[in-house]
């Protein structure tokens, strides 16, 4: 029996998903929740699960390719998997108590759905809230012979108006036919296809704005509501300026346009002011060096700088609530919430998980809560809602060496804290000089909403709180 | 909300000399939210009655006064312990006009509903137990205005009604209301706000927060109609039907638990009457499937919320 592979829902704002890369080539075995191919989404980056077991039928999208989510991106033959998965389960199973040697077939979790409602069920990897779940309306055959999605209402308006469905294109979810589709080829006067929007090619002039609405389209429907605008990467120059010499192309990936595109879009509309102070973190590195093996040893977890940095923040937060905020139009949104987004690195570029209620966490709770995000981050495991709803970040150029850094602000907080490398400089104390462990810390900050006291004076209570560390972390 | 509805029974009091309170702290105390403050010092230990703390009693002392002519009107302290009446309510209340030709013009009101971090004990939605139950009518009203109507209606009807009262709006929801009698009839729904992208039912305070996810909607292009209930039972079919067949979607909110929730009946009603005009499935945002839990955070997650609602209605505006 095939079950299709959907292009799942990966949070609630997310409409499209870019398959970067098959793990299954048609014809390999499958087992259920055996990673089949990875994703890239304006949130994260993920593994995507088969639904079923069996063998990887057909691959309908390629690699590189985006697509709407519930769209179809591959068949998986089940059945012909049943069989030959079956056994290979059954002594899984016989770990229960109750081992009876059962002479009908073993009720193997990976067997063939038995009926196709289950299978669709089955085949929504997609987060239960979303309403729009394979099982969505009844289909009809299109000529191709895939289904046609609808709706009552639509089918109800084709009967009425002699409209062939399976010559529409529809632009609801999942490609469905909606109400707006059909009424837009109503007022065009009878049954034509409406124009779908055209897929992206890889390698486009990126400065061609997406497909407009198609223009059969009443004005009075609202431009796509809730989509996620992307702005238009410009070039600097003239193309012809650019492609000289010997060069290699290569395509962003999806998270390097987000990259670029969230860049652009803070830069344009935060004017950055950026402010540096200068921390003393001998203290700190001491109690770091004495405590961190008991430390790790205790709590099987890794000690290291930045639950300091983040305990030191929320102390900062506390006390200028106006660097806890957003910037809506003429109001500044004061979130009640302190959650901490970091920075982390990856080969294939940068993502920001957030520290839910850092405030509410002690010390062994925001180091976990950070060992576990960063790692998530790397092998591509964290949630939509782990990279949202941040109220202020943190960035470390540190790690890497830099002495400091001048970030740039993850919308739609107002500011960000960048962390420099740790280095023993000579300095002076009291008129005599002292070698000590020394950090630069600096601020990028959202003039709209901070000015330049108040980022100061964050910076102080930040440097404060870390120089006079007294917390113990054991 | 709490002072239309003292001025309901002090209106009907005045009015009608059948109509007498009783429930537990009614009279000297004013009720435990002062809903009945002052009704004693008005119309004496008679008419407003202090019971033991027994809610079976109350509302069998209320059926034996609606055989002898009165109108009681029956306070439950908190509507949670309506339950102890189950009974009562549903084999005897509910039946005894069918059954024995014996009318129970009877009133039984109390707060209910979360969001004041109440616990599993003073937060309850009880109300889908008693519309599946023939022979009561439900009200559950989100306005001072209907508040004040509506439990004159209720008093004045000549079968039972349970009638609702959300503690979370009693003393936030305010409007002035016009002098002098009015009513507002049972069994008919209101919309509260037109819009052509879909419809979202509502009542009681999540009928504030439907609201307020239609005007976050409207600010991105999506407007929604949203349909106050106010009487739950008897359900007004047709200002639904009417609704869905001008928008084509559907999504019900309401904060009772989900599963057995009215919007359950709402789907199946839909389904039955407007199928053919529907262009998404039937969706609903509600309470999880718990008790109401104590702890404010647990609490918070438990309601539905503007955001939850507004992402449900985006999800469908864009299905």
């Amino acid at each position: 029996m095939p079950v299709d592979v959907l292009m799942p829902q990966m949070g609630e704002s997310i409409f499209e998903g870019t398959i970067t890369k098959w793990l299954k080539k048609p014809g390999d075995k499958v087992e259920r929740d055996e990673p089949l191919f990875e994703i890239s989404t304006d949130k994260v980056d993920a593994e995507i699960p088969a639904p079923s077991a069996g063998v990887l039928k057909e691959i309908k999208v390629a690699e590189g390719q985006t697509v709407p989510i519930q769209t179809v991106v591959a068949v998986i033959d089940a059945a012909g998997a049943a069989a030959a998965t079956a056994p290979a389960a059954a002594p899984a199973r016989t770990e229960a108590p109750q081992a009876a040697a059962p002479p009908t077939p073993p009720p193997a979790p990976s067997a063939a759905p038995a009926t196709a409602a289950q299978a669709s069920q089955r085949v929504a990897v997609a987060p239960a809230s979303a309403p729009v779940a394979a099982a969505g309306a009844p289909a009809m055959p299109r000529r191709d012979g895939q289904r046609i999605h609808s709706s009552p209402l639509v089918r109800r308006l084709a009967r009425e108006h002699n409209i062939d469905l399976a010559e529409l294109r529809g632009t609801g979810a999942g490609g469905r036919i909606s109400k707006k589709d059909i009424l837009a080829v109503i007022a065009a006067g009878g049954s034509r296809p409406a124009a779908a929007p055209p897929p992206a090619p890889t390698f486009a002039p990126p400065a061609v704005a997406p497909a407009p609405a198609p223009p059969a389209v009443p004005a009075a429907v609202p431009g796509a509501p809730g989509t996620v605008v992307h702005v238009a990467l410009e070039n600097a120059v003239p193309r012809e300026r650019i492609y000289f010499g010997r060069y290699e192309v290569q395509p962003m990936t999806v998270m390097r346009q987000r990259i670029a595109e969230h860049m652009v879009v803070s830069k344009r509309v935060s004017p950055h002011v950026y402010s540096v102070d200068e921390v003393d973190m001998t203290r700190i590195v001491q109690l770091r060096d004495r405590t961190k093996n008991e430390f790790e040893k205790r709590f099987d977890t890794k000690l290291t700088f930045t639950p300091f940095f983040v305990r030191a923040c929320v102390e900062g937060l506390r006390a200028f609530p106006t660097v806890n905020a957003s910037a809506d139009g003429t109001n500044v949104v004061l979130h009640k919430e302190i959650n901490i987004g970091i920075a982390v690195a990856l080969d294939w570029g940068l993502i920001v998980p957030v520290i839910k209620s850092a405030d509410e966490k002690n010390f062994l709770g925001l180091q976990r809560a950070i060992n576990d995000l960063a790692e998530r981050a790397r092998s591509k495991k964290l949630k939509p809602e782990e990279v949202q709803e941040g109220t202020f970040a943190i960035t470390n150029p540190g790690v890497f060496g830099g002495l400091m850094g001048l970030p740039v602000i993850n919308q739609p907080n107002v500011a960000i804290l960048g962390l420099g490398a740790i280095q023993k400089r000579p300095v002076v104390i009291e008129d005599a000089i002292a070698i000590r462990s020394m950090l630069y810390i600096t601020m990028s900050y959202d003039h709209r909403v901070v000015d330049g006291a108040v980022s100061h004076q964050f910076l102080q209570k930040v440097k404060k709180a870390l120089e006079n560390w007294s917390e113990n972390i054991l | 909300m709490l002072e239309a509805i003292r001025q309901a029974l002090f209106e009907e009091m005045e009015r009608d000399p059948a109509v007498v309170l009783l429930g537990e702290d009614v009279g000297v105390y004013g009720g435990a939210f002062k809903v009945t403050a002052g009704l004693l010092e008005r119309f004496g230990w008679e008419r407003v009655i202090d019971t033991p703390i027994s809610e079976t009693a109350i509302v069998g002392a209320a059926v034996g006064m609606s055989y002898l002519g009165l109108r009681p009107v029956a306070e439950m302290q908190f509507i949670d312990f309506i339950a102890c009446c189950f009974n009562q309510l549903t084999n005897f209340v509910a039946k005894s006009h069918y059954r024995w030709g014996a009318p129970v013009p009877m009133v039984v009101r109390g707060p209910s509903g979360g969001g004041v971090h109440g616990g599993p004990f003073h937060s309850a939605n009880p109300e889908m137990y008693f519309v599946h139950t023939p022979g009561l009518k439900v009200v559950y009203p989100s306005t001072a205005y209907d508040a004040k109507g509506l439990l004159k209606s209720a008093i004045r009807d000549n079968n039972p009604v349970l009638f609702f009262e959300h503690k979370f709006l009693y003393r936030r929801v305010k409007e002035e209301l016009p002098s002098g009698d009015y009513t507002v009839p049972l069994g008919k729904a209101v919309v509260r706000r037109e819009g052509r992208d879909l419809t979202v039912v509502s009542y009681a305070a999540m009928m504030h927060t439907s609201m307020e996810a239609a005007e976050v909607l409207a600010k991105e292009g999506i407007e929604a109609e949203v349909i106050d209930l106010r009487t739950l039972l008897p359900l007004d079919r047709e200002t639904l039907l009417a609704s869905v067949k001008k928008t084509n979607k559907i999504l019900v909110v309401h904060e009772d638990t989900r599963t057995g929730g009215i919007a359950g009946e709402i789907a199946a009603l839909v389904c039955e009457g407007a199928f053919e005009d529907l262009d998404g499935p039937v969706l609903r945002v509600t309470s999880l499937d718990t008790p109401v839990p104590y702890s404010p955070p647990l609490e918070e997650r438990f309601l539905p919320d503007v955001q939850r609602v507004a992402a449900a209605a985006r999800d469908l505006a864009r299905y």
